[in-house]
Protein backbone atom coordinates (compact mmCIF):
# COMPACT_ATOMS: atom_id res chain seq x y z
CA UNK A 1 0.00 0.00 0.00
CA UNK A 2 2.78 2.28 0.37
CA UNK A 3 2.44 5.73 1.69
CA UNK A 4 -0.14 7.28 3.48
CA UNK A 5 -3.49 9.97 2.01
CA UNK A 6 -3.78 12.82 4.25
CA UNK A 7 -7.19 15.03 3.58
CA UNK A 8 -6.96 18.48 5.58
CA UNK A 9 -10.65 19.87 5.27
CA UNK A 10 -12.64 22.11 7.54
CA UNK A 11 -16.39 22.99 6.25
CA UNK A 12 -16.12 26.55 6.16
CA UNK A 13 -13.62 29.08 4.25
CA UNK A 14 -10.79 30.83 5.63
CA UNK A 15 -9.63 28.90 8.33
CA UNK A 16 -6.28 27.75 7.65
CA UNK A 17 -6.59 24.43 5.37
CA UNK A 18 -3.91 26.07 2.84
CA UNK A 19 -1.77 27.38 5.28
CA UNK A 20 -1.75 23.96 7.29
CA UNK A 21 -1.27 21.67 4.24
CA UNK A 22 1.72 23.41 3.36
CA UNK A 23 3.18 23.74 6.35
CA UNK A 24 2.39 20.17 7.43
CA UNK A 25 3.88 19.00 3.71
CA UNK A 26 7.08 20.85 4.66
CA UNK A 27 7.49 19.90 8.68
CA UNK A 28 7.28 16.39 6.82
CA UNK A 29 10.02 16.63 4.18
CA UNK A 30 12.03 18.71 6.91
CA UNK A 31 11.32 15.15 8.80
CA UNK A 32 12.83 13.38 6.11
CA UNK A 33 9.66 12.22 4.73
CA UNK A 34 9.04 11.90 1.00
CA UNK A 35 5.99 13.80 0.47
CA UNK A 36 3.28 15.32 -1.80
CA UNK A 37 0.80 18.05 -1.36
CA UNK A 38 -1.75 18.00 -4.25
CA UNK A 39 -4.03 21.35 -4.54
CA UNK A 40 -7.51 20.16 -4.80
CA UNK A 41 -9.04 23.38 -4.74
CA UNK A 42 -9.82 23.51 -8.76
CA UNK A 43 -10.68 26.46 -10.04
CA UNK A 44 -9.19 28.95 -7.09
CA UNK A 45 -5.59 27.75 -6.60
CA UNK A 46 -3.89 29.26 -3.67
CA UNK A 47 -1.22 26.12 -2.83
CA UNK A 48 1.29 27.24 -5.17
CA UNK A 49 1.72 30.69 -3.70
CA UNK A 50 1.91 29.56 -0.28
CA UNK A 51 4.82 27.67 -0.61
CA UNK A 52 6.04 30.00 -3.59
CA UNK A 53 6.28 28.01 -5.89
CA UNK A 54 3.59 29.42 -8.76
CA UNK A 55 6.03 30.56 -11.23
CA UNK A 56 7.21 27.08 -11.88
CA UNK A 57 3.49 25.74 -12.72
CA UNK A 58 3.10 24.32 -16.18
CA UNK A 59 0.81 21.52 -15.64
CA UNK A 60 -1.67 21.08 -13.23
CA UNK A 61 -3.96 18.23 -11.54
CA UNK A 62 -6.80 18.63 -14.50
CA UNK A 63 -3.64 18.06 -17.08
CA UNK A 64 -3.07 14.72 -15.37
CA UNK A 65 -6.57 13.55 -15.00
CA UNK A 66 -6.94 14.44 -18.72
CA UNK A 67 -4.19 12.70 -20.08
CA UNK A 68 -2.33 16.00 -21.10
CA UNK A 69 0.61 15.89 -18.73
CA UNK A 70 2.52 12.44 -17.21
CA UNK A 71 2.22 12.20 -13.61
CA UNK A 72 5.93 13.41 -12.87
CA UNK A 73 5.58 16.54 -15.38
CA UNK A 74 3.05 18.00 -13.44
CA UNK A 75 4.65 17.43 -9.75
CA UNK A 76 6.92 20.46 -9.18
CA UNK A 77 9.58 20.36 -6.92
CA UNK A 78 10.17 22.54 -3.72
CA UNK A 79 12.88 24.82 -4.11
CA UNK A 80 14.07 23.63 -0.36
CA UNK A 81 13.32 20.16 -1.01
CA UNK A 82 14.59 17.38 -2.93
CA UNK A 83 11.33 14.85 -2.24
CA UNK A 84 8.99 17.62 -1.75
CA UNK A 85 6.26 17.72 -4.65
CA UNK A 86 3.15 20.06 -5.68
CA UNK A 87 0.76 19.19 -7.93
CA UNK A 88 -1.39 22.46 -8.61
CA UNK A 89 -4.66 22.77 -9.39
CA UNK A 90 -5.89 24.11 -12.24
CA UNK A 91 -7.20 27.56 -12.54
CA UNK A 92 -9.44 28.19 -15.39
CA UNK A 93 -11.78 24.84 -14.79
CA UNK A 94 -14.54 23.83 -12.17
CA UNK A 95 -14.54 20.88 -9.40
CA UNK A 96 -16.15 19.13 -12.09
CA UNK A 97 -13.22 18.06 -14.21
CA UNK A 98 -12.05 15.92 -11.36
CA UNK A 99 -14.52 12.62 -9.87
CA UNK A 100 -13.65 10.78 -6.75
CA UNK A 101 -12.52 8.08 -8.81
CA UNK A 102 -9.80 9.93 -10.39
CA UNK A 103 -8.42 11.03 -6.85
CA UNK A 104 -8.43 7.92 -5.87
CA UNK A 105 -6.45 6.02 -9.12
CA UNK A 106 -3.88 9.26 -8.97
CA UNK A 107 -3.43 8.49 -5.04
CA UNK A 108 -2.47 5.24 -5.64
CA UNK A 109 -0.18 6.20 -8.28
CA UNK A 110 1.53 8.64 -5.60
CA UNK A 111 1.59 5.97 -3.00
CA UNK A 112 3.92 3.63 -3.98
CA UNK A 113 6.54 6.24 -4.39
CA UNK A 114 5.95 8.50 -1.26
CA UNK A 115 5.45 8.31 1.90
CA UNK A 116 2.59 11.25 2.41
CA UNK A 117 0.03 12.42 0.11
CA UNK A 118 -1.26 15.47 1.28
CA UNK A 119 -4.26 17.01 0.18
CA UNK A 120 -6.00 20.58 0.26
CA UNK A 121 -9.27 19.89 -0.11
CA UNK A 122 -11.82 23.21 -0.87
CA UNK A 123 -14.18 24.86 1.29
CA UNK A 124 -17.96 23.90 1.42
CA UNK A 125 -19.28 19.88 1.20
CA UNK A 126 -20.02 19.13 -2.65
CA UNK A 127 -17.63 17.72 -5.52
CA UNK A 128 -14.53 19.00 -4.24
CA UNK A 129 -14.82 17.84 -0.86
CA UNK A 130 -16.00 14.64 -1.90
CA UNK A 131 -13.01 14.54 -4.11
CA UNK A 132 -10.67 15.12 -1.52
CA UNK A 133 -12.26 13.01 1.01
CA UNK A 134 -12.54 9.95 -1.19
CA UNK A 135 -8.57 8.64 -0.95
CA UNK A 136 -8.01 9.80 2.69
CA UNK A 137 -6.47 7.48 4.79
CA UNK A 138 -6.63 10.05 7.49
CA UNK A 139 -8.66 13.56 7.58
CA UNK A 140 -7.49 16.38 9.59
CA UNK A 141 -10.04 18.86 9.80
CA UNK A 142 -8.53 22.51 10.11
CA UNK A 143 -11.03 24.96 12.38
CA UNK A 144 -11.28 28.40 14.56
CA UNK A 145 -12.14 29.02 18.09
CA UNK A 146 -15.46 30.52 16.65
CA UNK A 147 -18.74 29.75 16.81
CA UNK A 148 -19.33 29.62 12.71
CA UNK A 149 -15.98 27.28 12.05
CA UNK A 150 -16.88 24.81 14.70
CA UNK A 151 -20.16 24.33 13.30
CA UNK A 152 -19.27 23.76 9.63
CA UNK A 153 -16.59 21.33 11.61
CA UNK A 154 -19.58 19.67 12.76
CA UNK A 155 -21.23 19.25 10.02
CA UNK A 156 -18.11 18.32 7.79
CA UNK A 157 -17.39 15.52 10.58
CA UNK A 158 -20.59 14.02 10.59
CA UNK A 159 -20.14 13.64 6.93
CA UNK A 160 -16.79 11.96 7.36
CA UNK A 161 -18.10 9.33 9.45
CA UNK A 162 -20.95 8.99 7.16
CA UNK A 163 -18.19 8.22 4.40
CA UNK A 164 -16.77 5.97 6.56
CA UNK A 165 -13.50 8.03 6.38
CA UNK A 166 -14.09 8.83 10.25
CA UNK A 167 -13.19 10.08 13.00
CA UNK A 168 -10.39 12.52 11.86
CA UNK A 169 -8.15 14.89 13.76
CA UNK A 170 -9.11 18.32 14.82
CA UNK A 171 -6.47 20.87 14.21
CA UNK A 172 -7.57 24.21 15.80
CA UNK A 173 -6.09 27.16 14.16
CA UNK A 174 -5.89 30.97 15.25
CA UNK A 175 -6.07 30.54 18.95
CA UNK A 176 -5.17 33.63 20.82
CA UNK A 177 -4.50 32.50 23.99
CA UNK A 178 -5.01 35.89 25.55
CA UNK A 179 -8.55 36.09 24.74
CA UNK A 180 -8.79 32.56 25.72
CA UNK A 181 -7.70 34.18 29.40
CA UNK A 182 -10.10 36.74 29.44
CA UNK A 183 -13.07 33.90 28.99
CA UNK A 184 -13.54 35.97 25.15
CA UNK A 185 -12.46 33.08 22.83
CA UNK A 186 -13.25 29.39 23.22
CA UNK A 187 -10.73 27.53 24.11
CA UNK A 188 -9.17 24.10 22.53
CA UNK A 189 -10.77 22.21 25.52
CA UNK A 190 -14.19 24.05 24.78
CA UNK A 191 -14.16 22.55 21.29
CA UNK A 192 -12.90 19.73 22.37
CA UNK A 193 -16.22 19.20 24.34
CA UNK A 194 -18.92 20.58 21.90
CA UNK A 195 -16.57 18.25 18.87
CA UNK A 196 -15.46 15.69 20.60
CA UNK A 197 -12.96 14.72 18.14
CA UNK A 198 -8.91 13.72 19.30
CA UNK A 199 -7.09 17.30 18.69
CA UNK A 200 -3.83 16.71 16.78
CA UNK A 201 -2.82 20.52 16.89
CA UNK A 202 -3.58 24.10 18.30
CA UNK A 203 -1.81 26.31 16.69
CA UNK A 204 -1.82 30.01 18.11
CA UNK A 205 -2.24 33.58 16.15
CA UNK A 206 0.92 34.86 14.58
CA UNK A 207 1.82 37.11 12.97
CA UNK A 208 4.64 35.34 11.28
CA UNK A 209 2.07 33.50 9.37
CA UNK A 210 0.79 36.57 7.44
CA UNK A 211 4.25 37.16 6.80
CA UNK A 212 4.97 33.71 5.22
CA UNK A 213 2.09 34.17 2.61
CA UNK A 214 3.23 36.79 1.97
CA UNK A 215 6.77 36.09 0.72
CA UNK A 216 6.11 32.49 0.00
CA UNK A 217 8.02 30.65 2.48
CA UNK A 218 5.78 28.90 5.07
CA UNK A 219 6.20 29.35 9.03
CA UNK A 220 6.89 26.30 9.68
CA UNK A 221 11.16 27.37 7.97
CA UNK A 222 10.57 30.02 10.26
CA UNK A 223 12.45 29.23 13.87
CA UNK A 224 11.17 32.14 16.07
CA UNK A 225 7.53 31.41 14.77
CA UNK A 226 4.83 29.72 17.50
CA UNK A 227 2.79 29.13 14.79
CA UNK A 228 5.74 26.96 12.90
CA UNK A 229 6.32 24.96 15.75
CA UNK A 230 2.94 23.70 16.43
CA UNK A 231 2.45 22.89 12.54
CA UNK A 232 5.86 20.92 13.01
CA UNK A 233 4.38 18.86 16.17
CA UNK A 234 1.47 17.98 13.87
CA UNK A 235 4.10 16.77 11.27
CA UNK A 236 5.16 14.50 13.62
CA UNK A 237 2.30 13.29 15.50
CA UNK A 238 1.08 12.34 11.91
CA UNK A 239 4.21 10.42 11.85
CA UNK A 240 2.97 8.70 14.89
CA UNK A 241 4.91 10.53 17.57
CA UNK A 242 3.80 11.33 20.85
CA UNK A 243 4.54 14.93 21.15
CA UNK A 244 3.29 16.89 24.28
CA UNK A 245 1.43 19.84 23.26
CA UNK A 246 3.27 23.17 23.54
CA UNK A 247 2.45 25.50 26.01
CA UNK A 248 0.17 28.33 24.99
CA UNK A 249 -0.19 30.28 27.64
CA UNK A 250 1.72 33.35 28.06
CA UNK A 251 0.53 33.38 32.22
CA UNK A 252 1.68 37.31 32.81
CA UNK A 253 2.04 35.89 36.24
CA UNK A 254 0.87 38.29 39.27
CA UNK A 255 3.40 41.41 38.86
CA UNK A 256 2.60 41.65 34.89
CA UNK A 257 -0.85 41.73 35.83
CA UNK A 258 -0.83 43.91 38.70
CA UNK A 259 1.23 46.67 36.44
CA UNK A 260 -1.11 46.08 33.62
CA UNK A 261 -4.22 46.66 36.35
CA UNK A 262 -2.06 50.00 37.80
CA UNK A 263 -1.48 51.38 34.00
CA UNK A 264 -5.59 50.97 33.36
CA UNK A 265 -5.92 47.98 30.95
CA UNK B 1 -14.24 44.62 43.17
CA UNK B 2 -15.33 41.57 42.36
CA UNK B 3 -13.92 42.71 38.75
CA UNK B 4 -10.49 44.52 40.61
CA UNK B 5 -9.76 40.73 42.29
CA UNK B 6 -10.58 39.04 39.15
CA UNK B 7 -7.65 41.39 37.33
CA UNK B 8 -5.30 40.78 39.78
CA UNK B 9 -5.45 37.30 40.50
CA UNK B 10 -6.01 36.13 36.56
CA UNK B 11 -9.48 34.55 36.98
CA UNK B 12 -11.37 33.87 33.78
CA UNK B 13 -14.12 36.08 33.42
CA UNK B 14 -17.71 34.81 31.93
CA UNK B 15 -17.18 36.82 28.61
CA UNK B 16 -18.68 35.74 25.39
CA UNK B 17 -16.56 32.63 24.85
CA UNK B 18 -19.14 31.10 27.31
CA UNK B 19 -21.92 32.67 25.04
CA UNK B 20 -20.70 31.04 22.08
CA UNK B 21 -19.67 27.74 23.78
CA UNK B 22 -23.76 27.44 24.79
CA UNK B 23 -24.51 28.93 21.90
CA UNK B 24 -22.63 26.62 19.82
CA UNK B 25 -24.48 23.85 22.06
CA UNK B 26 -28.11 24.97 21.41
CA UNK B 27 -27.34 25.25 17.47
CA UNK B 28 -25.61 21.78 17.03
CA UNK B 29 -28.19 19.60 18.84
CA UNK B 30 -30.37 20.80 16.18
CA UNK B 31 -28.44 20.50 13.39
CA UNK B 32 -27.14 16.95 13.94
CA UNK B 33 -30.95 15.59 14.03
CA UNK B 34 -31.98 17.94 11.33
CA UNK B 35 -34.72 19.23 13.84
CA UNK B 36 -35.13 23.08 13.60
CA UNK B 37 -36.01 24.79 17.50
CA UNK B 38 -39.26 26.11 16.35
CA UNK B 39 -40.20 21.91 14.72
CA UNK B 40 -39.13 20.57 18.34
CA UNK B 41 -41.42 23.14 20.15
CA UNK B 42 -44.19 21.81 17.82
CA UNK B 43 -43.01 18.56 18.28
CA UNK B 44 -43.89 19.37 21.92
CA UNK B 45 -47.05 20.95 21.76
CA UNK B 46 -48.13 17.41 19.93
CA UNK B 47 -46.45 15.11 22.36
CA UNK B 48 -48.59 17.39 25.42
CA UNK B 49 -51.36 17.48 23.71
CA UNK B 50 -51.78 13.41 23.05
CA UNK B 51 -51.12 12.83 27.13
CA UNK B 52 -53.83 15.39 28.06
CA UNK B 53 -56.08 13.10 26.13
CA UNK B 54 -55.43 10.78 28.92
CA UNK B 55 -54.54 12.08 32.37
CA UNK B 56 -54.23 15.69 33.54
CA UNK B 57 -50.96 17.15 33.60
CA UNK B 58 -48.99 19.70 35.42
CA UNK B 59 -48.32 22.02 32.43
CA UNK B 60 -45.59 24.39 34.45
CA UNK B 61 -43.44 21.65 35.81
CA UNK B 62 -43.69 19.90 32.05
CA UNK B 63 -39.86 19.54 30.42
CA UNK B 64 -39.68 17.78 27.56
CA UNK B 65 -35.80 18.60 26.90
CA UNK B 66 -32.98 17.14 23.47
CA UNK B 67 -30.34 15.94 25.08
CA UNK B 68 -27.08 14.70 23.06
CA UNK B 69 -23.93 13.35 24.31
CA UNK B 70 -22.17 12.97 21.46
CA UNK B 71 -23.06 13.66 17.83
CA UNK B 72 -24.22 10.26 17.47
CA UNK B 73 -26.26 10.01 20.36
CA UNK B 74 -29.51 12.05 21.03
CA UNK B 75 -32.17 11.45 23.42
CA UNK B 76 -35.55 13.05 24.23
CA UNK B 77 -35.88 13.50 27.66
CA UNK B 78 -39.33 14.25 29.29
CA UNK B 79 -40.54 14.67 32.23
CA UNK B 80 -44.35 14.90 32.80
CA UNK B 81 -45.65 15.63 36.06
CA UNK B 82 -49.60 14.03 36.31
CA UNK B 83 -51.91 15.34 38.61
CA UNK B 84 -53.57 12.66 41.08
CA UNK B 85 -57.33 12.73 40.24
CA UNK B 86 -59.84 12.83 42.64
CA UNK B 87 -62.97 13.14 39.78
CA UNK B 88 -62.75 11.66 37.17
CA UNK B 89 -62.04 14.62 33.98
CA UNK B 90 -64.96 15.77 32.04
CA UNK B 91 -63.59 15.99 27.88
CA UNK B 92 -64.68 19.74 28.38
CA UNK B 93 -62.22 20.58 31.61
CA UNK B 94 -59.02 18.30 30.57
CA UNK B 95 -57.43 20.72 28.99
CA UNK B 96 -57.68 23.27 31.93
CA UNK B 97 -55.48 23.84 34.58
CA UNK B 98 -55.61 20.89 37.49
CA UNK B 99 -57.35 23.11 40.34
CA UNK B 100 -60.18 23.28 38.38
CA UNK B 101 -60.61 19.83 37.66
CA UNK B 102 -59.92 18.44 41.18
CA UNK B 103 -60.75 21.02 43.56
CA UNK B 104 -57.55 21.29 44.64
CA UNK B 105 -55.11 23.92 45.71
CA UNK B 106 -52.12 24.04 43.64
CA UNK B 107 -49.57 22.59 46.79
CA UNK B 108 -51.44 19.40 47.23
CA UNK B 109 -50.49 17.53 44.05
CA UNK B 110 -46.56 18.13 45.08
CA UNK B 111 -47.23 14.95 46.76
CA UNK B 112 -48.54 13.52 43.03
CA UNK B 113 -45.27 14.10 42.00
CA UNK B 114 -43.70 11.97 44.67
CA UNK B 115 -45.70 9.32 44.04
CA UNK B 116 -44.00 8.15 41.04
CA UNK B 117 -46.92 9.22 39.07
CA UNK B 118 -44.87 11.18 36.07
CA UNK B 119 -44.62 10.05 32.67
CA UNK B 120 -40.66 9.88 32.08
CA UNK B 121 -39.76 9.16 28.94
CA UNK B 122 -36.81 8.88 26.90
CA UNK B 123 -36.64 8.19 23.17
CA UNK B 124 -33.44 8.00 21.02
CA UNK B 125 -33.66 10.87 18.76
CA UNK B 126 -33.01 9.75 14.86
CA UNK B 127 -29.10 10.73 14.78
CA UNK B 128 -27.15 8.06 13.15
CA UNK B 129 -25.31 8.42 10.47
CA UNK B 130 -27.53 7.49 7.01
CA UNK B 131 -30.28 10.09 8.48
CA UNK B 132 -27.27 13.07 9.17
CA UNK B 133 -25.84 11.79 5.79
CA UNK B 134 -29.33 11.91 3.78
CA UNK B 135 -30.17 15.50 5.20
CA UNK B 136 -28.39 17.10 2.45
CA UNK B 137 -27.94 15.64 -0.86
CA UNK B 138 -31.22 15.97 -2.27
CA UNK B 139 -30.71 19.45 -2.58
CA UNK B 140 -28.24 19.34 -4.56
CA UNK B 141 -29.32 16.44 -7.11
CA UNK B 142 -30.32 18.13 -9.33
CA UNK B 143 -28.70 16.95 -12.96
Amino acid sequence: MGGKVVTVTSGKGGVGKTTATANIGISLANLGKKVVVIDADIGLRNLDVIMGLENRIVYDLVDIVEGRAKLRQAMIKHKKFEDLFLIPAAQTRDKMAVSPKDMVELTDQLRENHDFVIIDSPAGIERGFRNALEPADDVLIVTNPEVSAVRDADRIIGLIEAADKGPGRLIINRLKTEMVNKGEMLSADDVFDILSLEIIGIIPEDEFVLSASNSGVPVTLNQGSRAGMAFNNVARRITGEDVPFMNLEENPGFLKRLMRFLDGR
Amino acid sequence: MTSLLNRLFGRPRLGSGKTAKDRLRFVLQHDRINLPPERLEEMKRDILAVIVKYVIVDKDRVEIALEQRDRNQSKLVAEIPVVKQTVPPSPETRLDSHENNSGKPADETEDSDDEDSAVSAAADAAASDDKSGAGEPQAGKKK
